[in-house]
């Protein structure tokens, strides 16, 4: 198809390609005609395409991600988790001091940063209790670091000012810049640098240093050489000091090299803080298994943990199990949703299909008014319509007053007719049923009266003629109906909520409470996807049964 | 030449006069969003809160925004969109310390921000204990409690909690609300545990069973609920003999509809409501909606709501100045689930307990009740 | 008019009516009656009541007031599928969701009848139709005309002694149609079978039928074989309905034995031959069909009368000339002459004598 080949035929030969008035091989310019067209068709329908994808397809694939997206924790903690990494969870014993320590500069931090809390409640959805956890923990770690930063400061007062550990620590250069920097200049603040060599010499105080500094002058928003370190500097400063690396801090001749050697040796006799038992007087939740348990499970950047949780299981020693019996509640809520979502899409049909039936076979006037009173409910607020069934059916309601009267239901024995599922199949049932009877109206609208007729005069009896005829040809409307109402009728929440009580309720239930209530947004995204590859499932099984092109909206 | 040289000392008056109005308000933006719950309450904040401060500012509009009940989403959702709409958000403190936890409100210096008393008690003594999270401005009081038909009750009304799950002396459905908060705790209460030690026994599973077990003797005889106007609309249709709600939702359909409806005090869970100011405001909103909060929080106004709903005023030096009802005409002090009479024996809803314990309880709750 | 007598009569209807409104009659007073074996076209111009009359006897209809009998009984009360009745629709109707071999085997199937007999039957009525490599097609895999074919196999296929066609041809174009035309006349006579066809199309009535009933305002207004139809038409509508005629209206002026003396009221006095006039004075038209009127002087028939024309217009169709004349007032002559070698081609503008013989020329109702 080439058309190298075609090009290479000899010309003149009668094999050769046929050739168009301009003499280029007709192929080769049908196919740049075609070609041409496909792009101007495409860019016509580009700006549509784009806002599909953007407003879309995007917002639902953001949504799918946060199932199994899981970096708060790194981002939070990453030096603890980074260190958990080679812990042995199986020992039974809780991690080792290193990895306090991290905490301590990790929850540090987040403190400042506000985002503690946030851990936590992502935490509490896994453990029980992490949310105060973090909550008492960030206003904990203040008092931990102040053990240093007073035995620094009662030392020598240099230490108290933000200017000295600046000079320290920042470059010259930079020096130069933020001293002649002023705020209300509104220029941008000079941005810190680091000293050379300092890095080497006060290695942890320069990283947490940077930290800072970047927290104070992009955050904060605050002038770095005025604002006084954080407690996190303090303990950092006296781990360099009494570190392995301590010796080469005689070789600093900077700024304050007299303090710092005076630091240096009055930092070995300080008091020292073990930060396990720090924590484990904040909370002694730190200093027991399960919360450790848990950051580690949930340390990677993805997680299955919201999938396991939306099937009712959870991650435990030996992989995922299932959950225990007073906390699953998914699978059944799964189960009735596909089950009364097939109920009321079952007694759509029956209902739906008289009508279709007397609206297609009537003169196009009256099915025309007919059909406004179909689509009357559409007019009118869901909301008003579902608390319209609230007082038709409930006990001292309308239907239940009628069948007392008719004396067909004893007065103390009314019947339940909402708050359970009977509630909310009659009122979903209600609201989805023109979602059947559209379609069903124009696929019946389209199947000549002469099928029937031919078919009788065949010899069919009504019923055959009916049967054997009219209803197959008519399956492609109960199809397209049937999806439709089916899957509506599996996200519908707000009927479920109001006529449904505790059994009638649906798992987009569910889904609305984690969105709205909980904030569980994970677990929300992770009940979404499954419904979603339910629905997908059906739809495929559907086509392998039915065929999809076996659905119809109409002619 | 005399006449212009008035003119020109008027004219710079006038300048000078509109230079210090720019000065003082300059950095304000002119519009506010406002976010509350709808219905009578909202009435009454706009009324008590809204109008007055706006006939303070000509030039500055605010705008209601019916969204508290889903505000702790939706603020979720702005906030990673980057485009925060809403200035100022009226929720409950239990939203309000989610809310915080996730960084989505503003940390409140209270003393600096809001209004001292009228005898200069600072505010964070003013509203005291009511200040249960960092970025939490209290408003109101409120309680949940039981409402009762009675014309259904017979000759003995219900006096205490546990008639609630006393099938046998009052029988007939219950209407309770569809979440274990206060449930719970109810259950546990009347299930023979102390009221100290209520939270301590729930905290375990064995007392979360306990708490299920104690709802399921009762659990065929109740309809749930998940709207606040509920309860007040099965109470009136004779739906249900009892069933809790917030204490204004049934004051209005005891006193404003006349309904055969009575409150039954005991037990009642306290909780707050108020605002919050979004994080990440621009900074003129800020000082706008920081000058809107000043003046709304202060010691009249959040007397002056309560003419108009009953419920109770957060501040302590408000209390004396709970006057009549704006309408009705009635003393709105008896009313208050702050009243002494009311309060003798009242129940206080733990904020911390319920922000560890409500994924866990909710997912067990909720198994429970798809049983 | 129609014959109701024959005792051989294997359709028949008696005093029919039809109204669907309660108001108008949509068949008034139908009479009919048809032997075993024969092909009968109901024709007719649309709302004349021919297809409601098929209804009724199909069974899709029941008739207002009257009798209609299938070989002797009243099938009035008879529902549709019990009639036995062959039917062939106007778009063919064939199931869509069936394959060609399952519409056949539908009829068969409802009967009852068993796998192997069914399947023989399918077979025989596909190649009968010459469609038996089709058996597995949808219908909408098939063009009008092999529809057209499988739907008068469907049709056929259980036996049915009486066939309706409503229109079977009308969506095919003409070649196919004069096709068909012929295959199923072939097939109706060679498996005996009585069909009632109905049509608009007055060529197909007279190609195929044994016998015409020409329908207009719910009445047959005749009924006979197609040539008596055309050379003989019993009133003015038949006269106009079929085939190409010229009409000239008049007095009668007096009838003497077989002819009658006509004045024209465009002037001229002719002779015609007397049909439904009886006696003078009374108004009518004069039908004269084109082929009978000749311009040539020197082929014009003995004793024929000739009237003054004026050529208006000349029209070559290949096999005739098609020449549009003035006479006796009305533009709307036409004459149409065989194209032969001596023939002449009249010229407009050019006068001319026409003529033609009394007993051509049909006086009619007015």
């Amino acid at each position: 198809m080439s058309d190298t080949v075609d090009a290479t035929n000899t010309p003149g030969e009668k094999s050769g390609p046929v050739l168009a008035a301009d003499g280029t091989p007709l192929k080769r310019s049908l196919r740049r005609a075609l070609r041409r067209q496909k792009m101007s068709a495409l860019l016509l329908i580009a700006p549509l395409l784009i806002f599909i994808l953007i407003t879309f397809i995007a917002p639902i694939a953001d949504m799918l991600f946060r199932s199994v997206e899981n970096e708060i924790v790194q981002d939070t903690l990453p030096r603890t988790t980074a260190i958990l990494e080679t812990w042995d969870s199986e020992s039974g014993s809780i991690p080792d001091a290193p990895v306090f320590k991290a905490l301590y500069q990790d929850i540090f931090i987040a403190q400042e940063r506000k985002l503690h809390t946030r851990l936590g409640s992502r935490l509490n959805y896994e453990l029980t209790g992490a949310s105060s956890l973090f909550r008492k923990s960030g206003r904990g770690v203040g008092d931990i670091g102040e053990v240093y930063q007073d035995q620094f400061e009662d030392m020598n007062a240099f230490w108290k000012k933000g200017e000295n550990w600046n000079d320290i620590l920042g470059s010259d250069a930079w020096l130069a810049e933020i001293k002649s920097w002023k705020k209300s200049s509104g220029q941008a603040q000079p941005p810190f640098e680091l000293r050379a060599d300092i890095a080497e010499i006060l290695p942890e105080t320069a990283a947490f240093y940077k930290i800072f500094a970047d927290f104070t002058q992009n955050e904060k928003n605050s002038n770095l050489y005025k604002k006084d370190p954080w407690e996190l500097i303090y303990s950092s400063f006296y781990d360099d000091l009494t570190g392995a690396n301590a010796a080469r801090i005689d070789t600093y001749t900077g700024p304050g090299a007299a303090e710092l050697s005076e630091a240096k040796t009055a930092a070995a006799s300080f008091e020292t803080v073990d930060y396990k038992v720090a924590f484990g007087d904040i909370d002694k939740d730190w200093v027991k298994m399960p919360i450790w348990d848990t950051i580690r499970a949930y340390s990677p950047r993805f997680t299955n943990g919201y999938f396991l949780n939306a099937v009712d299981m959870q991650k435990s020693e030996d992989g995922p199990e299932l959950r225990p019996e007073n906390q699953r509640i998914y699978y059944t809520l799964f189960m009735r949703t596909l089950f009364m979502s097939s109920v009321i899409t079952i007694s759509c049909i029956l209902l739906g299909y008289p009508v279709g039936w007397i609206l297609a076979n009537l003169p196009a006037r009256t099915a025309n008014l007919l059909m406004i009173l179909v689509l009357l409910p559409f007019w009118t607020s869901l909301l008003v319509r579902t608390s319209a069934w609230k007082v038709m059916l409930q006990q001292q309601g309308v239907v239940n007053d009628t069948l007392v009267w008719l004396g067909i239901v004893a007065d103390d024995s009314r019947l339940a007719l909402i708050n359970n599922q009977t509630g909310t199949i009659i009122a979903m049932t209600h609201i989805l049923l023109p979602f059947m009877i559209l379609p069903l109206y124009s696929v019946m609208q389209t199947i000549p009266p002469s099928y029937l007729r031919a078919a009788k005069s065949l010899g069919a009896t009504n019923w055959t003629a009916f049967w054997r005829v009219y209803f197959p040809q008519s399956v492609p409307g109960i199809g397209a109906g049937s999806i439709l109402v089916f899957i509506l009728s599996i996200g519908y929440y707000i009927t479920p909520e109001i006529v449904g009580g505790t059994t009638g309720t649906f798992i987009s239930n569910r889904i609305a409470y984690h969105i709205s209530s909980s904030l569980n947004w994970g677990l929300a995204a992770a009940l979404g996807a499954i419904l979603l590859a339910v629905v997908l499932g059906l739809y495929y099984a559907y086509d392998k049964i039915v065929g999809i092109d076996n659905v119809k909206l109409g002619g | 030449m005399k006449f212009t040289t008035t003119l020109l000392a008027t004219s710079a008056l006038i300048g000078a006069g509109t230079f210090a109005f720019a000065d003082a308000h300059g950095n304000m933006a002119n519009e506010m969003t406002l976010v509350s719950w709808g219905g009578a309450y909202q009435a009454s904040q706009d009324k008590a809160y809204l109008q007055p401060y706006l006939e303070n500012n000509p030039g500055v509009t605010g705008v209601w925004d019916e969204s508290s009940n889903e505000a702790v989403a939706k603020l979720r959702a702005m906030n990673e969109a980057g485009n925060i709409t809403w200035d100022l958000v009226d929720v409950v403190a239990a939203d309000a310390i989610r809310l915080c936890d996730e960084g989505l409100a503003m940390e409140i210096d209270a003393d600096e921000m809001l209004a001292d008393a009228p005898d200069g008690t600072p505010a964070s003594e003013d509203f005291g204990d009511l200040l249960v999270s960092d970025c939490f401005i209290p408003q109101i009081v409120y309680s949940t409690t039981f409402g009762y038909r009675t014309d259904m009750v017979g000759d003995t009304p219900p006096t205490k909690i546990c008639d609630v799950f006393d099938l046998e002396a009052y029988p007939g459905k219950r209407a309770l609300e569809k979440r274990p908060i206060n449930n719970m705790e109810w259950a546990l209460l009347c299930d023979g545990v102390a009221k100290d030690e209520v939270y301590d026994v729930l905290a375990t599973p064995e007392g979360q069973e306990k708490a299920l077990a104690k709802l399921d003797t009762i659990k065929d005889n109740v309809i749930w609920w998940s709207a606040g106007a509920d309860t007040p609309q099965l109470l009136a249709d004779g739906e249900v003999v009892m069933g809790s709600t917030y204490n204004g939702r049934l004051f209005s359909v005891i006193e404003e509809q006349k309904q055969p409806v009575a409150m039954l005090w005991d037990a009642q869970v306290f909780d707050l409501d108020g605002w919050i100011i979004p994080a990440g405001l621009p900074a003129d909103r800020l000082a706008r909606v920081k000058d809107f909060v000043k003046f709304a929080t202060d010691t009249q106004r959040l007397a002056d709501q309560s003419q108009y709903i009953s419920y109770g005023p957060a501040r302590l030096s408000s209390a004396p100045m709970v006057g009549k009802h704006a309408d009705l005409g009635i003393d709105m002090a008896p009313h208050m689930p702050t009243d002494p009479k009311n309060a003798t024996n009242t129940f206080l809803y733990n904020y911390e307990f319920w922000a560890d314990y409500r994924d866990d309880i909710d997912a067990k709750f909720q198994a429970w009740l798809a049983q | 008019m129609a014959d109701t007598s024959a005792t051989n009569a294997f359709v028949e209807f008696e005093r029919v009516q039809k109204s669907y409104d309660g108001e108008n009659l949509v068949v008034k007073d139908l009479n009919l009656s048809m032997p075993k074996g024969e092909f009968l076209t109901m024709l007719g111009p649309s709302g004349s009541g021919k297809t409601t009359c098929l209804m009724m006897l199909a069974g899709f209809e029941t008739a207002t007031h009257g009798d209609i009998r299938l070989d002797g009984k009243s099938i009035n009360n008879i529902p549709p599928h019990k009639r036995g009745i062959g039917m062939v629709f106007q778009n063919y109707a064939l199931f869509p969701h069936m394959t060609v071999a399952e519409n056949l085997a539908f009829p068969l199937e409802v009967r009852k009848i068993g796998k192997s007999v069914r399947e023989e039957k399918v077979k025989i009525a596909l190649d009968r139709v010459q469609m038996g490599d089709f058996g597995g097609r949808r219908p909408a895999q098939l063009s009008g005309g092999q529809q057209q074919r499988v739907a008068l196999a469907r049709a056929l296929v259980f036996e049915p002694e009486l066939v309706l066609m409503d229109e079977p041809l009308g969506a095919l174009d003409k070649q196919l149609r004069e096709t068909l035309q012929f295959e199923i006349t072939h097939l109706a006579h060679e498996l005996g079978i009585t069909v009632v066809y109905v049509t608009h199309d007055q060529t197909e009535a007279l190609t195929m039928s044994d016998r015409v009933a020409v329908f207009e305002n719910g009445r047959i207004q005749q009924l006979a074989p197609p040539d008596q139809l055309y050379e003989e038409p019993e009133n003015s509508f038949v006269a106009q309905f079929i085939g190409e005629n010229n009409t000239l209206e008049g007095v009668v002026k007096e009838i003497k034995g077989g002819t009658c003396l006509v004045q024209l009221d465009g002037g001229g006095l002719i002779e015609a031959k007397p049909i439904n006039v009886t006696q003078a004075g009374e108004r009518t038209r004069v039908s004269i069909r084109p082929e009978r009127v000749e311009f040539n002087k020197d082929r014009m028939p003995e004793g024929a009368h000739t009237l003054k024309a004026e050529v208006l217009e000349f029209v070559y169709m290949g096999d005739i000339f098609r020449t549009r004349l003035r006479v006796a007032g009305t533009d709307n002559f036409i004459i149409k002459t065989r194209n032969a070698p001596d023939q002449v081609r009249l010229q407009p503008g050019q006068q001319i004598e026409i003529g033609w013989l009394a007993e051509d020329c049909r006086a009619l109702d007015a």
